[in-house]
């Protein structure tokens, strides 16, 4: 029995909605669980942690009503003490903050770059074809899956002063005339951090970068090399211009972690004003302090940069995250 | 059986209008071709037919019926794709079951209906297997099989052979003539780029061009009664050779169009043309000679049987004049001359 | 290859470095995980004592194996709730045009940016109105806000790579956009929800901050902040021993799945990341 014959089932007066618009329908339907969720667990704390930052809120007082409203006091403000003297209070003008600002930015720019760099160099060589290049891929992929807790307490033991393997190397082969404090001592701490941020994240750096140069089509390596150009030329006029749309998404992924980095700092090291990032300094004066006005002022600040960031990364780089619409 | 009436026909994408105010019908039970270089809007026009497509203004109608808002399964259509489109995850048989089963349609109903349509199209022993266990052929008769199943009163085929290789290309062609034969109540409507399939399959011929109808009509009245220089360049293979200026203007016309098939090689006395082969094509049957006659193309001289001309010869032509084309400015036929 | 035997020794020793390099923190814990007493403080390369005292330690901790559990029920609820809703969710996103759709997905992506501190107090303060502050749902719930974004994300790459053809018959077949999903997509897309569900869990199971601030008994802890808290006999003691055991506990079974889905990893890492 042909199908056109089949009958309506009940649509009276309704005008019948045809494919396009049946479609929109249900992808509306099948948003709704989705954008609710994200509603729940992230627009709207995020919102009352912003609200937070204009309240005097402590631990004590986030329950129970007693919290005021302080405006942008949290941020900035300005004081007139009884002798007449101004002074400045508040998020913007602390030092602490400007210090952990600067360790954030700097940690991000070094370890991103360092990441890079060695990640680009491991793609390089796990592009090319030679035996044993599966075991080599799965060796990388160790340290990525290493919880984060597990490579603190590992490299922590690594880098001990006094008992510690690398010391031990370093001492043996002279590089060193007597134990570093990695992580205790403010001239390396934030090193150690960075060595293990490296050692973890590259090679996901580097996967994402192979999967890039992958794409390249073989035969354009062929035309260079039938045209004699140097391999050296080959590599940054044409394999470096190839892989730039995976390379600035693998950046600006690494870059954003870097800027919140948290657990590698608090694990590692005892968060001295040489290693403490954006993150920690939020946290400590969130749940040591109890301060949640001030610690969601700094967490909001962080926000806006990494917002900021984000655009502003975008529109400079023209970077299409989505892959074009269909 | 269905008669289609496209009515003002129109489709944008955004800002981007790709059919533009097509008028057409397509008679119950005729096997009707789309035909016309890429970006024509031959597979638009398919899609829009199928209801895959949204119409942006005009009327579509099945036996009277407006469809505009129907959705594709209540058009009574199916539809062959180009790759097949078979579900890689089920056997031939769920495949083809699979819109009946989405209908609730009844076990046995479902059985009858996929074992005929198998058996018509031999693909009997395949039921059980996957599509990557096919050959592309196998793939394409259970593509239309599945579509067979449906009873459609439309059928629907878009470029089906264009993922065959020339051998396979030849065999279905056949299979799909057959089908159309057998199935002669049921309308079907193809879309090619290659006129050979067109003129071969269609009972009548709708040439397209940028989103408009060029002229409609039987595979003959197309091929003797070209209303355009388009149409007459398009259908026919080798191209119709066209002279131009002087060479036309002999003639009193613009463009004068005469066909490789309907030039005559014959005596010095007798020529209307005279030149010498600069290239000549030899496809065992028929022998093609590109002549160089003084136009800016050199004309194409179809002969069978034994080679008359080889490259350097010099010839005489006489075209016959019943097929000679007369185009005027506006690229349509001037009236033939008596 | 015709690389000079120069060029080759050279390159061998590279790839011979960066194996090393990848492997050895990880080796050096193993080995220390099984020295016990003085051995453990003495550097070496190579295994020179065996013991299990370590792994007794650990092992015999109740809070230990409670929050191996703990955190395989976390992340386990977490990420089987995401991929349902991103199952969905994604083929709206990657096979459907609708106004606005560019914007949604610019804005998933930003959620998964956000920096966790950031909204820290604000899940405190629902967790608590919800009264699920120091119980495992408070980490379902968390942890939504970046499994959620990553899954639909992830996902959404992998629906819009699969033919519209396919999508096209079952239409014309009469299947409704739920039936696509469920009959025709959901069997091709199998290995991608695996894969996907692997990388959530993964990340699900590592997390630290809001482990660390939403729970506060040992009962109610996760692996990875049962780690960072061990503790030794004494207050002054760190016990490195009996770290690294319940490191080497925790971290094999990760590496082995890691290992096993190699393939399946890599292309899901690489689908969220540049074909995007």
């Amino acid at each position: 029995m042909p199908t056109s014959h089949r009958s309506m089932k009940g649509k009276p007066l309704r005008r019948q909605l045809n494919l396009q618009q049946q479609r929109v329908r249900a992808a509306y339907v099948f948003l709704l669980p989705m954008l609710i969720m994200l509603l729940l667990v992230a627009a709207w704390p995020l919102f009352r942690s912003i609200s937070f930052s204009f309240t005097d809120a402590t631990a004590d007082t986030l329950f129970n009503g007693q919290s005021q409203w302080v405006g942008f006091d949290n941020y900035l403000e300005r004081r007139v003490r009884s002798n007449g003297e101004v002074r400045w209070r508040g998020v913007l003008v602390d030092a602490d903050w400007w210090n952990a600002v600067w360790n954030t930015v700097r940690f991000s720019v070094v370890s991103v770059s360092l990441e890079a760099f060695f990640g680009l160099l491991v793609a390089l060589v796990l592009n090319m074809e030679f035996k044993g290049r599966g075991l080599v891929r799965a060796a990388i992929l160790i340290p990525w899956a290493i919880p984060t807790v597990v490579s603190a307490r590992m490299w922590g033991w690594m880098l001990n002063d006094q008992f510690g393997v690398i010391n031990y190397m370093m001492m043996g082969v002279g590089l060193i005339s007597a134990p570093i404090a990695w992580t205790a001592s403010s001239d390396t701490a934030m090193l150690a951090v960075l060595i293990v941020d490296v050692w973890k994240t590259t090679p996901f750096m580097a996967l994402l970068i192979l999967a890039g140069l992958q794409m390249i089509p073989r035969d354009m390596y062929e035309a260079a090399k039938l045209d004699g150009i140097h391999p050296v030329k080959v590599f940054f006029r044409v394999t470096l211009p190839m892989i730039k749309p995976a390379l600035m998404v693998a950046v600006i992924f690494r870059a954003l972690d870097a800027l919140r980095i948290f657990d590698l700092v608090y694990l590692l090291t005892p968060q001295s004003d040489a290693t403490v990032t954006m993150s920690v300094l939020s946290y400590r004066e969130i749940q040591q302090f109890g301060d949640y006005g001030e610690g969601s002022a700094m967490s909001t600040l962080l926000f806006v940069i990494i917002t900021l960031f984000v655009l502003f990364y975008i529109k400079l780089g023209r970077v299409d995250l989505t892959g074009g619409s269909r | 059986m269905a008669h289609i009436q496209l009515k003002s026909l129109c489709k944008s994408f955004g800002a981007l209008e790709v059919i533009k105010g097509i008028d057409l019908e397509i008679r119950k039970g005729e096997f009707m071709v789309f035909v016309g270089p890429s970006g024509c809007g031959k597979s638009t026009l398919l899609r829009l037919i199928s209801g895959l497509e949204q119409i942006s203004s005009g009327t579509l109608l099945f036996d009277g019926q407006e469809v505009n808002n129907l959705i594709p399964s209540k058009r009574g259509i199916a539809m062959v794709f180009q790759s097949y489109a078979l579900y890689p995850h089920m056997t031939v048989y769920e495949n083809m079951a699979f819109g009946m089963k989405l209908a609730q349609t009844t076990k046995a109903e479902m059985d009858t209906r996929v074992r005929r349509a198998a058996d018509l199209l031999q693909i009997d022993h395949l039921l059980e297997r996957l599509p990557k266990q096919l050959s592309g052929g196998q793939r394409q008769r259970v593509a239309i099989g599945r579509a067979i199943v449906r009873d459609p009163r439309v059928f629907l085929f878009d470029e089906p052979l264009s993922n065959l290789d020339a051998a396979l290309r030849v065999q279905t062609r056949l299979e799909i003539a057959k089908l159309h034969h057998d199935m002669s109540d049921v309308t079907m409507v193809y879309v090619t780029h290659d006129q050979v399939e067109a003129m071969t399959l269609a009972d009548r011929i709708c040439v397209l061009r940028d989103g408009e109808v060029e002229q409609v009509g039987t595979p003959s009245e197309l091929y003797e009664n070209p209303n355009s220089l388009f149409v007459a360049g398009f259908i026919g293979s080798p191209k119709m050779n066209f002279l131009t200026d002087r060479l036309a203007a002999d003639f009193d016309c613009t463009t004068l169009g005469i066909r490789p098939e309907h030039i005559t090689i014959t005596t010095a006395a007798d020529a209307v043309w005279q030149g010498k082969v600069i290239h000549a094509e030899d496809l065992g049957s028929d022998h093609f000679l590109f002549v160089e006659i003084g136009s800016s193309e050199p004309l194409i001289v179809r002969q069978n049987g034994k080679l008359l001309g080889r490259i350097g010869d010099a010839l005489s032509l006489r075209p016959m004049p019943e097929h000679l084309h007369r185009f005027g400015t506006d690229g349509r036929p001037i009236d033939k001359a008596a | 290859m015709g690389r000079s035997f120069l060029g080759n020794i050279l390159f061998y020793m590279g790839v011979i470095l960066i194996v090393v390099i990848s492997v050895y923190p990880f080796y050096y814990a193993i080995i220390t995980s099984f020295e016990s007493g003085t051995a453990l403080f003495k550097p070496n390369f190579f295994p020179e004592s065996f013991s299990l005292e370590n792994y007794k330690t650990v092992l015999s901790q109740r809070s230990f194996l409670r929050s191996f559990a703990n955190s395989i029920f976390i992340a386990s609820v977490t990420v089987g709730f995401a991929l349902l809703l991103a199952v969905t969710a994604s083929y709206a996103l990657a096979r459907v045009t609708f106004r606005g759709r560019g914007l949604l997905l610019m804005t998933i992506l930003g959620v998964s940016m956000f920096p966790q501190i950031a909204v820290l107090s604000g899940l405190y303060e629902l967790i608590n109105l919800l009264g699920i502050y120091n119980k495992p749902w408070a980490l379902v719930l968390s942890y939504t806000i970046f499994t959620l974004p990553f899954t639909v994300w992830v996902l959404t790459t992998f629906m819009r790579e699969l033919p519209v053809e396919i999508e096209e018959a079952a239409i014309i077949d009469g299947a409704t956009p739920w039936i696509v999903i469920t009959q025709v997509f959901l069997p091709l897309l199998w290995p991608a929800l695996v894969t996907t569900g692997l990388l959530a869990f993964i990340g699900a199971w590592n997390e630290f901050l809001f482990a660390l601030t939403f729970t506060i008994s040992e009962t109610e802890r996760t692996v990875p902040v049962a780690i960072a808290l061990l503790s030794g006999a004494s207050s002054q003691e760190v016990p490195w021993g009996a770290i690294m055991a319940a490191s080497v506990i925790v971290t094999v079974p990760l590496i082995i799945l890691v290992l096993i889905f190699q393939r399946k990893i890599v292309a899901g890492l690489t689908a969220g990341g540049v074909k995007g």
